[in-house]
């Protein structure tokens, strides 16, 4: 069962970095939309690190993880 | 042990090619590849320029600003991750035009962190072998125009030759530590197989590099009681400006300590950290502790710090 309110903050992180709203489908993927590109993504790691209070650790660094709301939602539902 | 950076040299080919010229050619605007890279121009060697040639360039560049004679290295390490042949390497080549005949050249086909392997290798290997020439050389171009060419790699990369001369004598910078490390899970994420072109995954090339630059620039600095404040300036891979930028806000740096030509050659993997130290030592730098770093193909990675001599 997605969490809405950590999609819902993970939502105005991407907003945030990217400078625009997140797209309505939380499986639509953030990169293939153009809406963040490869220098994005380093501060979305960050940006979500600071606002779970997690460290997101340099094995689990791989962009699939981040590629999409619900697929950073599930990353935080298993590290939380 | 005491080891020492004496003076470094560069090669870089005549021909500038422009962001006009690769946005025709890709499709793309010229501002387009400005923003995302910080890349105004790079350098592409003439079709007959090898990496040997470019090499001997840097090398002779070097050791005519140290004042030394080439007939008295100790050593030749050679780094280059884009020569097209398998083996001999390019060092047995340079050690041969250099007329280095008896001592030993050793490759080190690794791309864009060769040349920090290089310094940290001869940095432990002066002792025993004297006078060490670090030299790193790429043809870039060589390994990427194909036509079409690829956006997201052609507008990247160019051509050219660093080099840096270690001793154990003292010379202008002491080299205090390194730290290199390498991640093989990662080596399909960019790759140049000899055949080419070279391919890279680029999302995951940043995102790691964006963090382990920093982490190990972090590591070497604390194992010599340093901070990134305290440092006179950084002396990187040049891969990419956007990059660049990232690690001096990781680092908690200005812009201005990271030192950056990226924008005039582009990314010239093993060469660029060495080229990038040719011109910084050019612009008599203030005295005070240096780092390099570098991140590559493997995933390898590190950071050196040395510190002014006198």
């Amino acid at each position: 069962m997605p969490d809405s309110s950590r999609q819902q903050r993970l939502r105005k992180l991407v907003q945030e970095v990217a400078g625009k709203p997140a797209p309505a489908d939380e499986e639509e993927s953030l990169f293939e939309s153009g809406l963040l590109d490869s220098f994005a993504l380093p501060d979305l790691v960050s940006a979500i690190e600071k606002e779970f209070t997690i460290k997101v650790p340099d094995s689990d660094l791989n962009p699939r993880k981040f590629d999409s709301i619900a697929r950073m939602d599930a990353y935080l539902a298993d590290h939380m | 042990m005491s080891a020492y950076l004496h003076a470094f040299g560069s090669h870089l080919p005549e021909r500038v090619v422009t962001n006009a010229e690769l946005a025709e050619r890709t499709g793309k605007t010229a501002e387009w590849i400005e923003s995302s890279s910080g890349i105004q121009q790079r350098r592409w060697a003439a079709p007959e320029t090898g990496i040997a040639a470019m090499g001997v360039s840097a090398a002779e560049s070097c050791l005519k600003t140290a004042g030394f004679p080439t007939n008295k290295i100790g050593m030749l390490i050679v780094a280059s991750g884009s020569g097209a042949r398998g083996f001999p390497g390019p060092a047995a080549a340079i050690a041969d035009r250099l007329c280095l005949l008896s001592v030993p050249a050793i490759d080190l086909p690794m791309a864009s962190a060769g040349s920090l392997f290089g310094l940290a290798l001869a940095m432990r290997l002066t002792e025993t072998y004297g006078d060490i020439l670090v030299v790193a050389s790429e043809k870039m171009s060589q390994i990427i125009e194909t036509e079409p060419l690829d956006a997201n790699t052609a507008i990247l990369f160019g051509d050219g030759a660093g080099a840096a001369l270690v001793s154990s004598r003292p010379g202008r910078w002491r080299m205090l530590d390194a730290v290199l490390h390498t991640d093989g899970q990662y080596r399909e994420d960019l790759v140049f197989d000899g055949t080419g072109p070279l391919r890279m995954n680029g999302l995951t090339v940043i995102l790691q590099a964006a963090r382990k630059i920093p982490a190990s620039i972090e590591e070497v600095l604390a194992r010599q009681n340093l901070s990134a404040p305290q440092v006179t300036a950084f002396l990187l891979h040049q891969a990419n400006l956007n990059l660049l930028t990232r690690v001096a806000k990781a680092l908690n740096v200005g812009p201005e300590k990271i030192f950056a030509n990226v924008q005039r050659y582009g990314n010239t993997s093993s060469a660029s950290m060495l080229i990038a130290a040719t011109e910084w030592a050019g612009t008599n730098p203030a005295k005070g502790p240096v780092v390099f770093s570098a991140f590559g193909a493997g995933f390898h990675w590190g950071a050196l710090v040395a510190d002014s001599a006198d």
